[in-house]
């Protein structure tokens, strides 16, 4: 029906009224804007909340061990819970856990520790890891390996090294096949990493050496403790259901008693994730639905003008159904004016709105990692259900005046007083 | 060509019913140029609305060639409009911000002919009324005697089986409304059948066949002169 012909019709009956059609163009163009700059907002709030917790699964459970807090079972309060390698195949079984990742850090949570290749030395963590650890940090391999089931079963003296480790004892050269010394034992890189985090965490991960967990335990005579667990459920897993049964079962294996909260401590990211999901959810309906108030305001706007502009043009529309056009005709020609108006004030809405939203990107982006916004963007998905939506709300504007100019009778439009 | 027979009219006015065509009997021939007569009121101009498929009529029937015009949803009307008739009115009824050629070219939009076809086109009908140099210019910059040859070339425009207009002349002064009125004779030699609503007397005597519209009712015919 819209042909470069009936585009030429729309045109020169917007056209004839300058400025109110720019005035009405105006309204919609400032609705889609607040539609898009409210919705980008909730995006920019969420990616800022995102980017603090990137470089781990969404549904990653830690655990570590403290001391009991009350006797239990004939075992006296303040005594410490160790993990150690027996949890790790009932942890595996437990139904609904996907990954399971027993971790040993040298010189506990974040030290440091000295590690040397040949003249140079650095102090960075060391961590004795299973494969499964990078399914739930997710390490960017930059170049080798990570640590693989080989290595956990021959104990093999390699390491898997983060990119300001490779930056500070390597230089430029590359770290593959290398040897490094932690605590006087040699190990062979094999891989080296970086990591989506950004902030202090990122920091912290690119710092780290990542051991065969079985290496870690013989050559820095650890036995057989686990310092703390990470694992995953599986997909559509109740985190907070599961994080409840790994407390039950640690529990029981080590003699703690059910309501002992401070002897096993855990951190659940997918419940956190989850929250913060939910309050954006809520945070996005907000925003939606005052930004398409405001576009809804546009198009009222749109549709009194159609209004006034329908009769206005009694008489040029009764000649037009004298001269044959129908009434499907008539009402198309309103409702293709309501839309092509809706629609060229939103383009150009859409093109503004991405530029502002650019602008403010490039600003967030060098506001550096701890600006509590992610920098907000105008997605294709968005530009493509924002056109829907003009088209929609345009014939939606569109539709009382085109009834209203079909129902215009030719006698009475015509009669010469 | 078309024929009339008891048609009836009425229009609501407040509450009681105006009585408007009564029992209008109605013969037309092809190529016939008829003109219509009558005091202002008499219904000449309701006459020329119902044969013209823009009015219902209450009663009656209403022959086009072999068509029944009754009773026709709003879609069908306008579309034997857009075939069938061709209209001029008294004051014009061109659009102001349409060229020319563009006003003329305006039913075959609704036929959907292509814009370069139709304007073609027109502008051929435009030279018919010998206004092919104006063909660019909007009615704000033409005479009354041009805007209503370029209503009539509009009325050509898709060869239809009528022309009726209604007081074509009643805006013109005395020598434009001659000339109008000899295209309007010009375009009937050429076999078109034109009725014409009027009350000059001169301009009725160019028709073959005068018709006289009293309070709603045709008038015995007088005798029946050739100009
Ligand atoms: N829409 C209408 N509603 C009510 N009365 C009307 C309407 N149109 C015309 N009339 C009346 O019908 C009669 C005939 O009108 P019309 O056909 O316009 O007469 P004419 O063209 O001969 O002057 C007049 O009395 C007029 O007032
Ligand atoms: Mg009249």
């Amino acid at each position: 029906m819209i042909d470069v012909d009936s585009f030429h019709e729309i045109a020169t009956s917007l056209t004839r009224h300058k400025l109110r059609t720019a005035l009405t163009a105006l309204g919609v163009f400032f609705g889609l804007t607040i539609f898009m700059l409210m919705v980008s907002f909730g995006g920019s709030l969420r990616s800022g909340i995102n980017k603090k917790m990137a470089g781990f699964a969404t549904n990653a459970v830690f655990l570590w061990g403290q001391r009991t807090s009350e006797p239990y079972a004939g075992l006296p309060a303040n005594r410490p819970v160790v993990f150690d390698n027996d949890d790790i195949e009932p942890l595996r079984k437990l139904a609904g856990v996907e990954y399971v990742a027993p971790r040993n850090q040298l010189g506990g949570f974040r030290a440091g520790n000295v590690v040397k290749h040949g003249s140079k030395v650095g102090a960075f963590q060391v961590a004795g890891d299973y494969p499964d650890f990078q399914f739930i940090s997710m390490p960017l391999i930059r170049a080798g390996r990570y640590i693989n089931d080989a290595d956990i079963a021959d104990r093999r003296k390699v390491a898997v090294i983060g990119e300001s480790v490779a930056s500070e004892l390597f230089g430029g050269a590359d770290p593959i096949g290398q040897a490094l010394e932690v605590n006087g034992i040699h190990f062979v890189v094999v891989g080296v990493f970086g990591t989506r985090a950004t902030g202090q965490q990122g920091d912290q991960q690119v710092r780290t050496i990542h051991v065969p967990f079985t290496t870690f335990q013989q050559a820095f005579h650890t036995g057989n403790r686990v310092s703390w667990f990470a694992l995953t459920g599986k997909r559509g897993v109740d985190a907070k259901d599961l994080e409840q049964r790994v407390y039950a079962l640690l529990r029981e294996r080590h003699k703690v008693a059910p309501t002992d909260d401070a002897a096993i401590r855990g951190f659940n990211a997918g419940a956190q994730f989850a929250k913060t999901e939910k309050m954006f959810g809520a945070i996005d309906i907000v925003l939606g639905v005052f930004g398409l108030l405001s576009l809804l305001a546009g198009a009222i706007g749109v549709s009194n003008i159609m209004l006034i502009s329908v009769r206005e043009r009694t008489k040029e529309i009764g000649v037009r159904k004298a001269l044959g056009a129908r009434p499907t005709a008539v009402v198309g020609m309103v409702i293709a004016e309501a839309i092509m108006l809706t629609l060229v004030a939103g383009f150009i809405a859409l093109a503004v709105g991405a530029f502002a939203i650019a602008k403010a990107a490039d600003r967030i982006a060098t506001m550096g990692p701890d600006f509590p916004l992610g920098p907000p963007e105008v997605s294709f998905s968005f530009s493509v259900m924002a056109t829907a939506i003009l088209i929609a709300v345009g014939a939606l504007a569109g539709l009382i005046p085109a009834v209203r100019a079909a129902a215009i009778s030719p006698v009475e439009a015509l009669r010469d007083e | 060509m078309l024929r009339l027979s008891k048609i009836n009219k009425y229009y609501a006015v407040g509450s009681h019913r105006l009585h408007v065509l009564r029992d209008v009997d109605l013969e037309v021939e092809g190529g016939e140029m008829v003109a219509i007569m009558g005091a202002s009121g008499s219904g000449k101009s309701t006459l020329l609305n119902i044969l013209g498929i823009l009015d219902r009529y209450d009663a009656g029937e209403y022959w086009l060639g072999d068509t029944l015009i009754r009773d026709l949803g709003e879609g069908q009307a306008a579309r034997y409009r857009n075939q069938f008739i061709g209209f001029v009115f008294q004051s014009f009824n061109l659009l102001p911000f349409k060229t020319a050629v563009e006003n003329v070219a305006l039913p075959l939009y609704y036929q959907g002919v292509p814009r370069r076809q139709r304007n073609r086109t027109a502008l051929q009908y435009l030279d018919k009324v010998g206004l092919a140099d104006w063909a660019d210019h909007r009615p704000a910059e033409m005479s009354g005697g041009q805007k209503q040859r370029v209503a009539i070339a509009r009325a050509l425009i898709t060869k239809p089986r009528i022309v009726l207009a209604d007081e074509p002349t009643g805006a013109l002064d005395s020598k434009t409304s001659e000339e109008v009125m000899e295209l309007f004779a010009e375009i009937n030699r050429t076999g078109m059948t034109v009725i014409l609503v009027t009350h000059e007397a001169d301009v009725a005597a160019k028709a073959q066949r005068t018709i006289r519209l009293r309070d709603g009712k045709v008038e015995p015919e007088l005798v029946a002169r050739a100009s």
